[in-house]
């Protein structure tokens, strides 16, 4: 039960404000009384009353207006009208612009107090499902990350311990589990929040561009750098600087980063003088860098220097549990978006999504819902909706020949990656032109897969 | 008289009414109660348009008329009474102030349709009196339908509590009632 509400009593004859308070003041409510449409306004603004008691015929500015514009300053207060017999009607017309409810004068004593009463339980229900909601929100989501599995919950966990420091991260997991979000929450929850946060696909850029992605250049320093320009470290100074993919870099940048990281400043391509940077790095890939060093494909110290804190993203299918609310939060983002009504996800289809082994992770459970929300129009999403039925997740559902089965799987890496090609043809181990290649000749388009 | 309720009738008010009134605010909250000379049927507060009584003019008007250094000063009244607001009252009281109004109109049980029954009568004007004796006090309703100071918008909640303060209000009611004293030595 919360506090009793502050009540303002809203009237232009004295004697009905009056009895109103002593009758509310026994009760033990603390009243205010105002005898016009603008004064309650003003009263409203200044004191903020949770519960209005609004006469609706008024001269000047009459109870109607009055209603309106105090929803406009309190859009939270109760407002519960008063009117003679004559103008039920108009309260009626109150109560659809958002009056709680209507009172007929004089009233029963008890219908006061019923309604009031009435006002602050269904208040106090609001409230607690406002700290209900908060309190579910705070427990399933980091900022933009959802999930209630006991996975998720340590990876939230740990975020909230590591944000607040400036240790260096590396966060590894399958394409499209949300590396980068995790990356934002850290740096969104830390101290350097209010300054840069600057990311780099290290996967997507050839070695040249990427060192002068990274650390700039000047004029001059090699054909084309007309004019000098800041690296991505100088931008991210007093930030956070993201290097994705960071497993897929040349072992001669890996040279350089090291020595980055290790004497805190840069030297521009071409330059001579060196810039100091203050900036927390987080690393992220989805390969598996100990066996990469195995291979002499990664620099083991590089890698004690990154691994300071190390945090791992559980793949989708191995946290299956999330996969409802993850559907849900989809579905509310791209209604949003597609400014539909909201839409449910029918038994069947959440069976079908769960059932799903989810090879592209979250990113790929995203694309299925904007697509299943684009494509079906019923209030449910229904498993025709959804790109692969039943039938398909079975043995006896695979194609016969391999043709079939190459078009299928690069439809389903295509639209994993969101048709990011580097990506895709990355995952499937060819390169970008192979993948081109294949899509002509297969005639794959894009929202087939 | 210091420190004493004065039980006022306002018209003709049976006296064995006043007397128990007057006897049950002295057994429960241990006060001196006295039944004063009786005041005219308070005709300037009828309303003709309702056909009832505006309590808060015969409020105002005991305000006026009543005597200094009392602990309470109650009209009585057999008129049936309204607040402009409300569509009856049973009785209405200066919220930590002296005086107060309560009918017996709506006690009786004729008013229900009821047959007449004294003893029901006077149990509810007992309990109407010290509810408003409360309010004098600056007690605010309480949340205790066994209570008296229980708010009482119908006969039914008259009738389901007691004659008495439940606990938290009686030690409410007891040092609301101790700081009137203090504050009347002060001033003497």
């Amino acid at each position: 039960m919360t506090k009793k509400p502050r009540i303002l009593v809203v009237d232009d004859e004295a004697a009905m404000r009056e009895s109103l308070k002593d009758w509310l003041m026994e009760d033990g409510y603390e009243v205010g009384l105002a005898a016009g449409g603008e004064e309650a306004i003003a009263m409203a603004r200044e004191k903020g009353f949770e519960v209005v008691l609004l006469d609706l015929k008024m001269p000047g500015m009459n109870g109607l207006e009055t209603l309106k514009k105090l929803k406009e300053v309190r859009p939270d207060a109760e407002i519960l009208m008063m009117t003679a017999y004559a103008t039920v009607d108009t309260a009626v017309q109150a109560m659809k612009e958002g009056a709680f409810d209507y009172l007929v004068k004089p009233f029963d004593p008890d219908e006061v107090e019923l309604l009031i009463q009435k006002i602050v339980a269904h208040r106090d229900l609001v409230l607690e499902n406002i700290l209900l909601r908060k309190k579910l929100e705070e427990t399933y989501q980091f900022d933009e990350i959802i999930g209630k599995s006991d996975v998720m919950q340590e990876v939230f966990e740990l975020i909230t311990r590591v944000a607040p420091t400036d240790s260096t991260v590396l966060i590894t997991g399958e394409s499209g589990t949300g590396k980068e979000l995790i990356a934002r929450a850290i740096h969104g929850n830390s101290n350097r929040c209010y300054m840069p946060f600057i990311a780099v696909s290290c996967g997507a850029l050839p070695d040249s561009l990427l060192e002068s992605e990274l650390f700039g250049y000047e004029k001059g320093a090699f054909t084309g750098a007309e004019h000098t320009k800041k690296g991505r470290f100088e931008m991210a100074h007093k930030g956070t600087l993201f290097l994705d993919e960071i497993g897929d870099i040349s072992l001669k940048t890996q040279v350089d980063l090291l020595r980055v990281l290790q004497q805190k400043e840069v030297q521009r391509l071409g330059g001579e003088d060196v810039v100091e940077v203050d900036v927390r790095i987080i690393a992220a890939t989805n390969r598996d860098l100990s066996r990469a060093i195995r291979e002499n494909r990664f620099r083991e110290d590089l890698y004690y220097r990154l691994n300071v804190i190390a945090v791992k993203i559980p793949p989708l299918r191995e946290r299956k549990e999330d996969i409802p609310l993850l559907a849900d939060a989809f579905v509310r983002k791209y209604c949003l978006e597609m400014n539909k009504e909201d839409r449910k996800i029918g038994r069947s289809a959440l069976k079908l999504l769960m059932d799903y082994d989810w090879p592209g992770n979250v990113r790929e459970l995203e694309n299925i819902i904007e697509r299943a929300l684009v494509i079906g129009q019923a209030d449910e999403i229904s498993p025709d909706d959804l790109p692969f039925s039943r039938k398909e997740l079975g043995p006896e559902a695979f194609p016969k020949s391999l043709k079939m089965m190459e078009k299928i799987h690069i439809q389903r890496i295509l639209g994993t990656t969101g048709w990011n090609i580097t990506r895709a043809a990355r995952d499937l181990g060819i390169d970008r032109q192979t993948l081109y290649n294949k899509i002509e000749r297969y005639e794959i388009r894009r929202g087939d897969s | 008289m210091s420190g004493c309720v004065i039980i006022c009738p306002v018209g003709f008010v049976e006296e064995d009414i006043l007397d128990r009134i007057a006897e049950h605010i002295e057994e429960r909250c241990g006060i001196g109660c006295r039944v004063s000379q009786k005041m005219d049927k308070p005709a300037y507060a009828y309303d003709e348009r309702r056909c009832q009584y505006n309590s808060k003019l015969i409020l105002k008007h005991l305000i006026k008329s009543s005597p200094q250094g009392n602990l309470g000063f109650m009209g009585v009244t057999h008129v049936d009474l309204f607040v402009p607001i409300l569509k009856y009252v049973f009785g209405l009281a200066e919220m930590e102030g002296q005086c107060s109004i309560i009918s017996t109109h709506r006690l009786q049980p004729q008013f229900y349709d009821q047959p007449p029954d004294r003893d029901l009568l006077l149990a509810r004007a007992k309990k109407t009196a010290l509810h408003e004796l409360g309010h004098c006090l600056g007690l605010t309703h309480c949340r205790n339908r066994h209570c008296v100071m229980y708010s009482s918008t119908k006969i039914e909640d008259t009738d389901s509590k007691q004659a008495d303060f439940c606990p938290t209000c009686s030690e409410l009611f007891k040092w609301q009632l101790d700081k009137c004293h203090r504050s009347s030595k002060r001033k003497s």
